[in-house]
């Protein structure tokens, strides 16, 4: 396809738009509704452009490329154009934007910036609506007043989870973006990933943020304010900081909370090296009752448990394969478990006084944190939660020049950490963290992939499957010999939920699923830094995996500080303490 | 011009011939290529509004090689001052039927749809009695077509084609982006002719009285008749099948209560004529298009009311999905009351109009592209109306 844009002879291969051929040539056509991600929509027409010949303006996003077009940009009935768009949708959109928590984070605000328009050329829409802000999700809030009905959260909801929690309801000057009978979020099948969030060009989905409560705390002279940071904030928090994509700050991250007043900046890393502990001896002991003692009640394949979007999923759309979910908690509850009981207790601290933070990549995190069942230390495990954004907040409202910061360490105890635990962060990485340790055990021999990196169930593909042969066993798992370890990695809910019907239907049969809620694993985490693509993605997949290469343990089960907790307090994996403080059950939700 | 030239009336849609199976056998027999091109050589334009030529549509559908084809029968007729489609489904049903029988033999499809508008689920029964004939005259004649009919409910943007598919499909009637046409990628994606009831009959009738004959009427733009609901301040409202070609004043002499000030050619999307054009717009392709719709208004009627009616009609009608559409409806709404109170100066109405243009050439579908075409017509031409 040959083409013409503003002059410019451009080649484009048959199926791209005219966008993606002006993107080519860095000509910049302004978008809203338009993300890499998503299936195209045309609604915003911010990026209407004129096709010589043509009376109407075509949406450059939603329209083919041609052969022999003539396409202008920037012509003067384009521009004019685009002025309008801008200002209806500014007209219809809370533009109180000092008090909005996207402030300097918002597509149309940028837009609005570029446009220079300094009057209100339309009457304002909003003042004559009633608007209601939806703040009951422990996660998300929806305010309707700063949406642009642009869509990108509906297509993320349907599209990329299956979800469909939210979705566009009424029509003409009504219409709105809304949930089950205009239910809140929380009442809902919302999964609270928060990919919603990501893709918001404005703040209409925010995360719920508890930055105030944070700073409260860490003020408090009679708290002990305890951080843990996980895995995939180490390489993305930097974006929320003015740096490149695929950045490590992992020790200038922990500089900066410890100069924000932190008492201990720990890791979740620590406690993901514990998950693999437990969850590594949950999906063996799980095997041997199927093949030994050939118990019909046992439930395999056996899944992850470490996403808490994928959680609430499969409590809405699949309860009945509940039992297929490992035990386990996740590493951000593990944590908070154990550092209000053994840590608690070895730093001399009274747990009552005790406030358990944590850095997370997540909005669903939020939630769980909130659960009822994450309370077995006695007192709420983990008390707040912050997303790497609302971290990159706090760092530049304490004024620290984040850049300039040295590299520091973690404090101890639970703040060492294997490579294997790093790549919690990467989908793939719980699954590849968890051969590492269960093969080892099983045949007393390293996984048989060159420098530990397994490969196959690496990369970005949506569904990766891949089997490991078990041979040469140690006497005590004799009946693993031959067996062929039949694994599958899915992220997305889209793609978790094909990977639950195989399994519901018999039509593939496995060991053990690892499953993430968002795309890429939590490194795409719902709560990142924003924008997001797939090219943002792989750069942070590929720090990810730095990090892991550049580690000295690589495996959790020689993570020094996990074999001391084992030996000093928790005994063995599925102990009797490890089940009462370090595993939970589930509950069927409905679904709507 | 012969102004005062008496209207055309003509009796092809609701009269009673070429309804038995032996005709349909006759019709039916002819070669896709000799249907297509009498439709072509009969100037046929789609009687839905839009106008695309009926021959150019089948042919393109033809074209496609996929083996999955549909034809659907639009009859969510919900243009505002339209009802011509509701007496064609109940008088001549089974012409429609026929009609895309013709259809789905041209183009090679084995199933069809008619998109009844929800308001007419009382046709229904006989609709049903009529296609359950029209099946077995189907099986006599050894064709596999069967005919099924989904209904609206309610939405008028539904009866833009694409969000009809949209519709159909199950999914919220929202107008697709076109590129692709219907004729490659319709309902379930599959190429689709989707043409107005009315459409359906005139092929029907072309493809048995002849192109020759048939393009006889009306003029090089706009070949042949068509059917004209007609309301408002006259004192015969009602459904005439006319010649096309007359000038808004022939019409008016005809149907005129002898006090028109305006008529509304084409519904609420439609352009609204005043008495001083009269004589120089044609009805039609060349001047204004209609698929039917002809409103008349005597000076007794306050035009602003008029065009207040309508926006307030498509502020609630926009699918929503569009910046355009959507806030330009509502903008263009309460910026003719903020005008007529006094809130904004005469010379907002100069920024509106610029924003209806804008409408014109941004909004997604049909439904935006045309708010443009009364707000225009009737703000340039009933300014002081706007103002006072």
């Amino acid at each position: 396809m040959k083409l013409k844009i503003d002059g410019v002879e451009v080649q484009v291969e048959k199926g791209k738009t005219i966008l993606d051929a002006a993107r080519s040539q860095n000509i910049h056509i302004p978008t809203l509704c338009h993300h890499e991600d998503l299936c195209v929509a045309g609604n915003c027409r911010v990026c209407v452009v004129e096709q010589v010949g043509t009376r109407n303006l075509v949406a450059s996003c939603a329209t083919p490329a041609a052969d022999g077009m003539e396409i202008r940009t920037n012509s003067l009935k384009v521009r004019n154009a685009r002025k309008h768009i801008i200002e209806l949708l500014l007209s219809e959109h809370n533009a109180d934007c000092t008090k909005c928590y996207k402030n300097g984070n918002c597509e149309l605000q940028a837009l609005a910036s570029e446009l220079k328009n300094t009057e209100h050329m339309f009457l304002d829409l909003v003042e004559r609506k009633t608007f209601t802000v939806d703040m009951y999700s422990p996660s998300i809030i929806k305010d309707d007043s700063r949406c642009i009905r642009c869509q990108r959260c509906v297509r993320t909801c349907e599209e990329l989870q299956h979800v469909s929690a939210l979705g566009v309801a009424h029509k003409g000057d009504r219409m709105k973006i809304s949930t089950f009978f205009d239910h809140p979020m929380f009442e809902v099948v919302c999964t609270n990933c928060g990919q919603c969030v990501n893709r918001c060009p404005t703040g209409a989905l925010i995360e719920r943020n508890y930055i105030d409560e944070v700073w409260d705390a860490i003020y408090d002279e009679d708290k002990f304010v305890v951080v843990q940071t996980a895995p995939a904030t180490r390489v993305a928090l930097g974006e929320a900081l003015d740096l490149p994509p695929g950045e490590i700050v992992t020790g200038k991250m922990v500089a900066a909370l410890r100069r924000m007043g932190f008492n201990a900046v720990l890791d979740t890393d620590w406690s993901a090296d514990l998950t693999i502990m437990e969850e590594g001896t949950e999906l063996l002991t799980r095997l041997k009752k199927a093949l030994v003692d050939k118990d019909p009640n046992v439930a395999l394949p056996m899944t992850t448990s470490c996403s808490p979007g994928w959680i609430k999923f499969i409590e809405h759309t699949f309860p009945e394969m509940l039992p297929n979910v490992s035990t386990c908690k996740s590493p951000q509850q593990m944590f908070g478990a154990i550092a209000k009981t053994y840590y608690a207790n070895k730093m001399g601290v009274d747990p009552a006084k005790m406030v358990v933070v944590s850095i997370m990549p997540c909005t669903a995190k939020k939630f769980e944190a909130d659960r009822p069942e994450m309370r077995s230390s006695g007192f709420k495990d983990v008390d707040l939660v912050l997303t790497t954004r609302e971290l990159g907040i706090m760092i530049r409202q304490a004024g620290l020049d984040f850049n300039s910061l040295p590299d520091e360490d973690y404090d101890s105890v639970l703040g060492q950490s294997s490579g294997a635990a790093v790549i919690f962060g990467a989908t793939g990485g719980v699954m590849e963290a968890a051969l590492r340790t269960a093969y080892e055990i099983v045949t007393g021999r390293e996984v048989p992939f060159e420098g530990l990196n397994i490969t196959p169930v690496r990369g970005m593909e949506g569904v990766r499957e891949a089997s490991i042969e078990i041979r040469d066993t140690l006497p005590d798992w004799k009946f693993l010999e031959g067996v062929e370890l039949r694994t599958v990695v899915a992220h997305g809910l889209t793609n978790a939920k094909q990977v639950m019907q195989w399994v519901k239907e018999g039509k593939k049969s496995y060991h053990f699923i690892e499953i993430m809620a968002c795309p890429g694993g939590c490194l795409g985490g719902g709560g990142q830094p924003i924008p997001t693509n797939a090219e943002i993605r792989a750069k942070r997949a590929e720090a990810i995996y730095r990090e892991d290469a550049g580690k000295a343990i690589r495996k959790s089960h020689e993570n020094p500080e996990i074999i001391a907790i084992y030996k000093e307090f928790l005994g063995e994996p599925l102990s009797h303490k490890s089940h009462e403080l370090l595993h939970t059950h589930y509950v069927e939700r409905n679904r709507y | 011009m012969a102004n005062n030239k008496p209207l055309k009336k003509v009796d092809l849609i609701f009269s009673e011939a070429f309804l038995n199976r032996d005709e349909l056998k006759e019709v039916l027999s002819r070669s896709a290529d000799e249907v297509i091109q009498e439709l072509l050589d009969s100037g046929l334009r789609g009687r839905g509004g839009a106008g695309f030529p009926t021959g150019l549509k089948w042919k393109f559908t033809r074209d496609q090689k996929d083996p999955e084809k549909y034809v659907v029968c639009n009859a969510d007729e919900g243009e505002p001052g339209t009802f011509k489609d509701r007496e064609i489904l109940d008088r001549v049903g089974r012409k429609v039927f026929n009609g895309m029988a013709l259809c789905a033999r041209t183009i090679g499809a084995k199933e069809g749809y008619l998109y009844l508008r929800g308001e007419y689920r009382f046709l229904l029964p006989k609709l049903y009695q009529i296609l359950d004939e029209f099946h077995e005259d189907m099986k006599a004649l050894g064709m596999d077509f069967h005919i099924d009919i989904k209904l609206g409910s309610g939405a008028y943007v539904c009866g833009e084609e694409s969000a009809l598919f949209e519709s159909m499909q199950g999914d919220r009637g929202e107008p697709r982006n076109k590129p692709p046409y219907p004729t490659e990628y319709g309902f379930r994606g599959k190429p689709t002719v989707i043409n107005n009831v009315e459409t359906f009959v005139s092929a029907l009738i072309i493809n048995r009285i002849g192109a020759e004959k048939y393009q006889k009427l009306g003029t090089v733009d706009s070949r042949g008749s068509k059917l004209f609901s007609i309301s408002g301040d006259t004192p015969i409202p009602g459904i005439y099948e006319l010649e096309l070609g007359m000038t808004v004043e022939q019409f008016v002499n005809e149907f005129g209560d002898g006090d028109t000030k305006a008529v509304q050619v084409g519904g609420a999307a439609g352009f609204c004529v005043p008495r001083k054009k009269f004589t120089d717009t044609i009805i039609g392709f060349e001047g204004v298009p209609t698929g039917g719709s002809m409103m008349l208004f005597n000076s007794s009627r306050s035009m602003y009311n008029v065009l207040h009616n309508y926006l307030d009609f498509f502020k609630e009608e926009s699918c929503g999905q569009c910046t355009p559409c959507r806030v330009g409806c509502q903008q263009l709404f309460l910026g003719i009351e903020a005008v007529k109170r006094g809130e904004k100066p005469a010379s907002y109405l100069e920024t509106l109009l610029k924003l209806s243009q804008t409408m014109k050439i941004t909004a997604k579908c049909g439904l935006g592209q045309s708010v443009g075409n009364s707000f225009h017509s009737i703000v340039n031409n009933f300014r002081e109306e706007m103002i006072y």
